[in-house]
């Protein structure tokens, strides 16, 4: 039997890589837009694991709306990153810092 | 099981923006052929149609509906007129803007509308769901928007910025939600602080959940130390877009905030208290001593800005009635503040040239005497200076924060308020007393920008010589008699 807090922890390790991958990545945009789906399914394990625990769906109706908006947001994401490549013929997280002061 | 048909009257402005938005979104690939402004007029409309409902349907006592997803109040209406007002201007400006720097596309005003929604859902909503959901319509559109100048590396690189971190605060904050979720087994807000209070929820998992939220809600309203996206995106975007990210959703941004602490979890106040107090006096100093060195004035407001939502928390960690009304006050005079500033530069740029160098300003008084002085009006109220809005709104937070007994904080905000002034009157001086070869007299491209823009400057004078019809309602709608 697996038990609530084993769940609670494999999200927990699923948030921190998920942190790990966008602050300390410097290589490719596209592993940050990973990182974040990651973040998303972190909280999505969550919300299931709660929401069996405490015999209540509301939790995985929850997860229904994350997902769907996670969907948009990575449609929006790609096409940002399409623009990226268009204007710097690179998608290094390094060239990204034109902007500073 | 019985279906139950929830009222949908409360919802009605939200529903006509969103129809309205979603006609105007098929009907613009028509219209952009042959009427370019149609996009324009019909999205000026629906924003008057949508506030004539909230008018002529004003509630006066709270009304929930959608299962306890939505709520209705007096504080959610008030909020949502001054987001109407404020889009109003923003529109009015962004249009003049996308022309004379050629770029005009109905899509702004698209996203923008339902950016607009976005924000209303986040004001209404009641439960973690219409929060979240409320929060991805007005970010994704955003996002959007940010990126629509797509031959400009600029804009694209900070729709990038904003992006990542825009998800990344949503994915924290979500994370919060899911551990306040398990803690306490619901979702609708009421029910959360209920149970918080009844102290069968385990403290442990709650703390935890307040910290991610509190995390969450700081990255998106741009307080330090979750503030680096803020002046890299101001600075990137397209001045309308600037415009548009910096004033209405900073309304919603205190509406969620109000909603989630004051609404959900009133019984966690000891948690959520010390984390607001160092988000607020963190980003009250590092904006007044790094906005000084600020070349660009796009810039300079972002810094600015932060400092304002460290003064917005002040009234927010007071944790009473009156403190959360202060703290409204200051949220709707910073919106239009925002929109007299970044109008201000919108109104002095031509094609090919931002206007947004601070050494642009150099010797405006002599280039335009009436817009140096409506900037003037502008850089003092944002610096608190009497007998403009933003003193009284620096006032009574601080006021706020004395009542309830943080001394030593309110010592910090009065002086990094005088710090603060010091980069403000540093445009005023470029204004008035630095001289410029080119002494070309400046006009704006149209005469409704001139309008426009010594409206809303004037508005912050005759709003700060009488100040109390605006103070009222804020106290009014929180419920403080």
């Amino acid at each position: 039997m697996i038990a609530l807090s084993d769940y609670l922890i494999f999200s927990a390790i699923l948030f921190t890589m998920s942190m790990a991958g966008i602050f300390l990545n410097r290589k490719n945009i596209i592993i940050l837009l990973m990182s974040i789906e990651l973040l998303l399914l972190a909280v999505n394990t969550n919300l299931v694991a709660f929401s069996s625990y405490l015999n209540d769906v509301t939790g995985q109706i929850f997860v229904f709306f994350i997902l769907t908006v996670a969907a948009a947001e990575a449609a929006i994401g790609l096409a940002i990153i399409v623009l990226v490549f268009r204007n710097r013929k690179s998608i290094n997280v390094d060239d990204l810092g034109s902007l500073k002061g | 099981m019985n279906f139950v048909i929830p009222a949908f009257a409360p919802a009605i402005p939200e529903m006509v923006l969103l129809a309205m938005a979603s006609f105007i979104l098929v009907a613009d690939t028509i219209w952009s052929k042959r009427y370019q402004f149609a996009t324009y007029y019909a999205t000026q409309i629906s924003l008057l149609v949508a506030g004539y409902f909230i008018m002529t349907s004003f509630a006066t006592t709270q009304v929930i509906t959608f299962d306890g997803s939505f709520v209705r109040d007096s504080f959610a209406d008030i909020l949502k007129l001054f987001i109407i007002l404020v889009s109003l201007g923003i529109f009015l400006f962004s249009k003049e803007y996308l022309l004379q720097q050629k770029f005009f596309s109905g899509e702004y005003f698209v996203l923008g509308l339902f950016g607009v929604l976005g924000m209303f859902v986040m004001v209404s909503a009641h439960n973690f769901i219409t929060l979240y959901l409320g929060l991805e319509i007005m970010s994704l559109s955003m996002y959007a928007m940010i990126a629509l100048r797509r031959d400009s590396g600029a804009a694209v690189e900070a729709a990038m910025k904003y992006f990542v971190l825009g998800a990344l605060a949503t994915g924290i904050l979500l994370y919060g939600f899911s551990m306040i979720y398990g803690a306490t087994g619901s979702i609708t807000l009421p029910e959360i602080a209920k149970i918080i209070d009844s102290g069968k929820a385990d403290t442990v998992v709650l703390s935890f959940g307040v910290v991610f939220i509190v995390i969450g809600l700081a990255f998106k309203l741009g307080a330090v130390p979750f503030h680096m996206w803020m002046p890299d995106v101001y600075h990137g975007a397209p001045t309308a877009v600037t415009l548009y990210l910096g004033t209405a959703p900073k309304i919603a941004g205190f509406a969620i905030l109000y909603r989630l602490l004051a609404e959900g979890m009133p019984g966690l106040v000891s948690d959520w208290q010390t984390l607001i107090i160092i988000l607020s006096v963190l980003s009250m100093i590092v904006s007044a001593f790094v906005a000084i060195v600020q070349e660009n004035l796009k810039r300079m407001l972002a810094y600015s800005g932060i400092g304002h939502v460290g003064f917005l928390l002040l009234g927010v960690l007071a944790a009473n009635p009156d403190g959360y009304a202060s703290a409204m006050f200051y949220s709707i005079v910073y919106a239009i503040t925002g929109v007299a500033g970044f109008g201000m530069i919108i109104a002095l740029s031509r094609t090919g040239n931002e206007f947004d160098k601070i050494a642009d300003f150099k010797g405006l008084n002599a280039r335009n005497p009436w817009l140096a002085f409506m900037m003037l009006i502008v850089m003092f109220s944002m610096a608190g200076i009497p007998p403009f809005i933003g003193f009284f709104a620096k006032v009574i937070v601080i006021e706020e924060v004395v009542k309830a007994g943080f001394i030593w904080i309110a010592v910090i905000a009065v002086i990094t308020a005088v710090i603060s002034a010091f980069y403000y009157l540093r445009v005023v001086k470029a204004i008035y007393f630095d001289k410029v070869e080119d002494e070309t007299p400046l006009t704006p491209v149209s005469s409704e920008l001139n309008w426009a823009v010594s409206l809303v400057s004037i508005a912050l004078l005759v709003l700060g010589l009488m100040p109390s019809s605006l103070i009222e309602l804020s106290y009014q709608s929180i419920g403080v008699q």
